[in-house]
Formats: structure tokens, C-alpha cells, sequence
């Protein structure tokens, strides 16, 4: 009972729950590392690949400001800052909360899911969160670059995204379910099967019941936007793999050093 | 189960033990509360919604927030 403070402390978390806590802490934090990390490797991509076309449809924006007789808006942060440190920012507060929420789930089905090495479920679940949370979202509403959108719609083009992605996590969280409960029943592939058709033909009904938008304009060079969504699915096929690839042996390391913790006591 | 999977846990043949919901329920709030205050500041902020007057933060993180999917503008 060394790990116990006080006698108190014991009572309310005995020894295994307190380590328990503790692994759970550390998968979190190493979950935000490998975010982070990944991150890193994803602004490289989107610098090469993404920021090109993003100055092609600024280039686009301000022409077409200038035909209707607008002046540019006065830069508040230039363009160079928004290309380098803006985009650093973003994309690593972007990869801490999704490699957050990653090691939880990690956390959560790492025992829950039969035998699996924690490196094969790290992939396993960077492959499930690219297709709940980018990519079933995005083939609904896929990344645009500037000059496409009115500033007017933003309310309702945010509220749906973010439904959008809401309805994607639920579609995936009762697929499994159900896949699982046919797979006690009628053998693993079968219930895979079935999980699988479920979650397709649920996401193409919650996709049709949302609202079509497009707001492209009419003259936008089709290449250009072909590329900006190439680059945008391309960047977060780089930070989802990053972090399956960098958060399993993190992750190993972890409850290997749980294990043999175990043993000690 | 490939061995090359499992090699470096010589247990792995039985079922690990799940961390119990207790031990992670609380790490799960304070996580997923600090995810969507980060996904909020890039996604959201003086976007639909505004915390803090002007476009500072929005002008900052522009090109991530194209680039990461978001609604923007």
C-alpha cells in the first residue's frame, strides 16, 4: 500500500484503482503528445500541398473584389503569419484534441475488444476516427477554400458541420454495437458485415436528411478547388495515421510498465 | 493474432484487463472538455459564435481553419 498517501486516501481508492487512475491519466496525456506530434507532421503536408492553393483562391477573392470595385480589407494578420504560425497553431490545437480524444476511446476499448496488441487497436481506432470525425463529415460537407461561402450563412454552415460530425459519431457508436451483438451471435465476419452495411446505409440517410449547401461561385477554377480538398483530406490522412502510428508504442509502453508494476506490489 | 503483434507482451494471449470506468470517467470529462474548448477556439471563434470582439483569433488560425474542414467566413 506504498502508492497510498494517506490511509483515507486508501479507503476511497484502493491500490489497483489508484493505478488504474494513473494509466488512465498517462494514456490521456500521451494521447495529446502523439496529437501533437502528429500535428507537426500534418502543417508540413498542408504547407507544401495546402497553402498553394489557398493563396490561388485568395489570388481568386481579391480579383473578383477588385472587378465589383471593393478594396481589400486591410490585413489584421499577414498573410506570412497566417501560412506559418496560424497554421502551426491551429493544426496542433487541432491534433492535442483529437489525440485526446483518441487515447480515451483507446482507454475505454483496450480490454473491451478481445485480443488485440495495443499498437494493432491504436491503427484500428486512428482508422475509425478519420472516418467518424473528417471523413463521413467532409463527404457531406467538404472543406472549402476562401472565396467560397457567404459570410452570411457561417450560423447555419457551422451548426451543420458540427451536426453533421454529432451524427457521425452516433451512426458509428450504434453500428458497433449492433455489429458486436450480431457477432456473439452469427460468428465475427458476419457481424462485421452487418455492422458495416448498417453504417453505410445510416450515414447515407442522416446525409440526405441535412441540408444541401453549395456556395461555390460559379467562375471558381474547378482545379483549384479539386486541390484545396485533396491537400485538406490529405493533411488529416497524414495527422490520424501520425497519431495511430506514434500513440501505439506510447501506449505500449505505458501498460507494460502497469504490468510490471503489478508485479512488484 | 500475429506474433509479431504480441511479441512484446508475453500475456497478450489472454484477454488484458480493462481499465475500469471509474478509474477513466474522470479523465474522460476533464478530456473531452479541454478537446472541445481547443476545437472551439479553432474551428468556431469569431466564426458563428464570438467569446472575444474583433477577428484577431479567426485572422490567426485562417488557413488552419480552411484546411481542417471548417466553415469559415
Amino acid at each position: 500500500m506504498n502508492s497510498c498517501m494517506t490511509d483515507a486516501i486508501c479507503w476511497v481508492f484502493p491500490a489497483t484503482d489508484f493505478r488504474n487512475f494513473l494509466m488512465a491519466g498517462r494514456l490521456l496525456a500521451r494521447g495529446m503528445i502523439a496529437g501533437v506530434l502528429a500535428a507537426c507532421l500534418a502543417f508540413l503536408f498542408a504547407r507544401v500541398f495546402g497553402e498553394p492553393q489557398v493563396n490561388l483562391s485568395i489570388a481568386f477573392e481579391s480579383a473578383r473584389d477588385a472587378m465589383a470595385g471593393m478594396h481589400d480589407e486591410p490585413e489584421l494578420v499577414s498573410r506570412a503569419v497566417q501560412a506559418s504560425f496560424g497554421l502551426f497553431t491551429a493544426a496542433t490545437l487541432y491534433g492535442a484534441a483529437y489525440g485526446g480524444i483518441f487515447a480515451i476511446a483507446f482507454a475505454f476499448a483496450y480490454g473491451r475488444m478481445g485480443r488485440i496488441s495495443p499498437r494493432a487497436l491504436a491503427m484500428l481506432l486512428a482508422g475509425a476516427g478519420f472516418l467518424t470525425f473528417v471523413l463521413i463529415p467532409d463527404l457531406k460537407y467538404p472543406p472549402n477554400p476562401p472565396a467560397v461561402g457567404q459570410p452570411g450563412t457561417i450560423g447555419l454552415r457551422t451548426a451543420t458541420y458540427f451536426e453533421m460530425i454529432t451524427l457521425s459519431l452516433c451512426v458509428m457508436a450504434v453500428s458497433i454495437l449492433v455489429g458486436r451483438r450480431l457477432a456473439q451471435r452469427f460468428g465475427a465476419w458476419n457481424g462485421a458485415l452487418c455492422g458495416g452495411g448498417l453504417f453505410v446505409v445510416l450515414v447515407a440517410l442522416v446525409q440526405s436528411a441535412l441540408p444541401d449547401i453549395n456556395e461555390v461561385p460559379a467562375n471558381f477554377p474547378a482545379v483549384v478547388l479539386w486541390r484545396f480538398r485533396e491537400a485538406a483530406i490529405g493533411m488529416q490522412v497524414v495527422l490520424w495515421g501520425g497519431l495511430g502510428l506514434i500513440f501505439g508504442p506510447m501506449a505500449s509502453a505505458v501498460l507494460i510498465s502497469a504490468k510490471s508494476g503489478q508485479r512488484r506490489i | 493474432m500475429s506474433h509479431g503483434f504480441s511479441s512484446s507482451f508475453p500475456a497478450s494471449s489472454t484477454v488484458p484487463d480493462a481499465i475500469p470506468l471509474r478509474a477513466l470517467v474522470p479523465w474522460a470529462v476533464f478530456g473531452l472538455l479541454l478537446a472541445a474548448m481547443m476545437l472551439y477556439f479553432v474551428g468556431a471563434e469569431q466564426g458563428a459564435t464570438s467569446l472575444i470582439a474583433g477577428h484577431a483569433v479567426h485572422e490567426f488560425v485562417h488557413d488552419g481553419r480552411h484546411l481542417l474542414g471548417f466553415p469559415c467566413h
